[in-house]
């Protein structure tokens, strides 16, 4: 049987650097910082004190109270970035048979603050049980593409993909699967977390995963500087509407870019440290490559993990360097995070949306605050350090790596008819 | 806290107009809960049929009552509890 074409036709994102996908992109185009002290909680006691938080945000501006209180904040973000999306591709003015519409969502966690809260009410009661009624399907991880689907009445394939922070790059690339094999004609896809909670930030902390440069917040995601001491948490969320071509086509949709391959594979080493040989990483861009029928030579851009801390952005590179050879030195490589902070299971959402972005606008967004190279990083690699740089970008790939070993690569082209 | 001060409210006949502690407090409740105005939390009004509540919404009301008037509330007795007025008559005569 022959795969069909897919198409991303509609984007939309909430992130530390603003609240639609326009205002993102903005944002990473100038270089902006998303980091700030954190005002969701007391962290005066904590390791780290900052983070990247969506700013201004009040659910009352998107739900109605009832509608609100119903959803954890990661499935506000996920609601919010899907809702962009879909009108931005005009699904519902289409009038598209909803019963070939999925959702497929990612999320490392769910619902983190939910659940904290209960478990501090719980813990604050005599033993008595009083959990809330929504408790449950609040907290669950697929209670995002569940509001999703509700809220549009979209009836077709509906899950999450839990793979830490591969989750949105993996539910993107079911995505492309289901619609390439015809078993969906539109899927909204991509991801959300909220984890900028008591038990989000205590928990990195202890994983000692997170920078805690409380002096300079600002500076602290620094992904390939010498001095990077760890990932910002950041929180939000990214979505796309992928769609089969010919629907898309018949339906006069405008396409932003199509999706040409994706590659999946695990380290099979450690639950978290990223194996230092790299070849999980390997792997993946391997298949990915692979399963996009293109070369090394063909790649423009790759919208790299690249989180900040000291073992992975070197795992990476190094694994690049392996997968491309001569190319690599061809490339343009960037760390959107050094700007968004890390949305863990949001991440894949919101670099896809940026690696669109970068095909549409031939801008590749920069990797702020290098200060110092790294002697162990080969000098003669184009980083995108500090600024954005303009370039014609053909095909981009985008890396997402997960807790658990899962790597996940996705291939975005620019649209030919 | 409020819990609190319904203990200490004396119980006397009230007039057609004036809604006991209570009532005032359980009517609050459902519009902070089901999101609805005022005027739509009438005596009658059931809370799935009028005030647009699913099980779960129900579920969540009772443990509310339950909480701000330090009752318990079995479940058999809870099918029960289907209006507004359903709610305050259980509740003015149970709370403690």
């Amino acid at each position: 049987m022959s795969l069909r074409r897919v198409v991303v036709t509609g984007i939309g994102a909430i992130t530390p650097l603003g609240s639609t996908a326009p205002a993102y992109w903005e944002g990473l185009a100038q270089g902006v910082s998303g980091a700030g002290p954190i005002t969701r909680f007391d962290a005066s006691k904590f390791k780290t004190r900052f983070a990247c938080e969506v700013k201004n945000y009040t659910p009352d501006d998107y739900f109605d109270r009832k509608e609100g209180r119903k959803m954890d904040l990661f499935t506000q973000f996920g609601v919010i970035a899907s809702d962009e999306a879909i009108k931005d591709a005009g699904l519902h003015e289409s009038g598209v048979n909803k019963d070939r519409v999925g959702v497929i969502w990612g999320s490392g966690i769910g619902g983190l603050t939910t659940f904290q809260q209960e478990s501090f009410n719980f813990a604050k009661g005599d033993g008595t049980p009083r959990y809330n009624p929504f408790f449950i399907p609040k907290m669950i991880a697929d209670s995002s593409s569940g509001n999703i689907s509700i809220k549009n009445g979209f009836r077709g394939p509906n899950f999450v993909t839990t793979s830490a922070c591969a989750s949105s790059s993996d539910s993107i690339v079911s995505a492309y699967n289901y619609i390439r094999l015809g078993m969906a004609d539109v899927v909204v896809t991509g991801g959300s977390e909220a984890a900028i909670t008591e038990a989000g930030v205590g928990g990195f902390n202890a994983l000692k995963a997170m920078s805690e440069r409380n002096d300079d917040p600002a500076t602290a995601s620094r992904p390939y500087d010498k001095d990077r001491d760890g990932f910002v948490l950041g929180e939000g969320g990214g979505a796309l509407v992928v769609e089969d071509y010919e629907h898309a086509k018949a339906r006069g949709a405008k396409i932003y870019a199509e999706i040409i391959g994706g590659g999946l594979s695990s380290d099979a080493y450690h639950i978290t440290a990223p194996d230092p040989t790299g070849e999980g990483v390997v792997l993946v861009m391997q298949n990915a490559l692979r399963d996009a029928g293109i070369t090394p030579e063909d790649v423009d851009y790759i919208n790299t993990h690249g989180t900040s801390t000291p073992l992975g952005d070197g795992a990476e590179i190094k694994a690049i360097q392996k997968v491309f050879g001569e190319a690599a030195y061809n490339l343009n490589i960037s760390s959107t995070k050094s700007m968004t902070g890390h949305l863990l299971g949001g991440a894949g959402g919101i670099e896809a949306v940026a690696s669109i972005l970068a095909i549409q606008h031939g801008i590749i967004p920069p990797t702020i605050n290098h200060f110092t190279d790294d002697p162990e990083l080969d000098a003669r690699l184009n980083f995108t350090f500090n600024e954005a740089q303009k370039r014609e970008v053909n095909i981009a790939v985008s890396n997402t790596f997960g807790f658990g070993g899962h790597n996940t690569s996705v291939v975005f082209r620019k649209f030919r008819d | 806290m409020l819990a609190k001060m319904v203990l200490f409210v004396p119980s006397f006949p009230q007039t057609p107009t004036e809604m006991s502690e209570i009532a005032e407090k359980v009517k609050a409740i459902i519009i902070d809960k089901l999101g609805v105005e005022a005027s739509e939390v009438t005596p009658e009004a059931s809370f799935t049929n009028d005030l647009g509540a699913d099980s779960l919404d129900t579920v969540e009301l009772i443990m509310e009552f339950e909480k701000e008037f330090n009752v318990s509330i079995p479940d058999d007795q809870a099918e029960n509890i289907a209006t507004v007025g359903q709610a305050i008559s259980y509740l003015e005569e149970h709370a403690k």
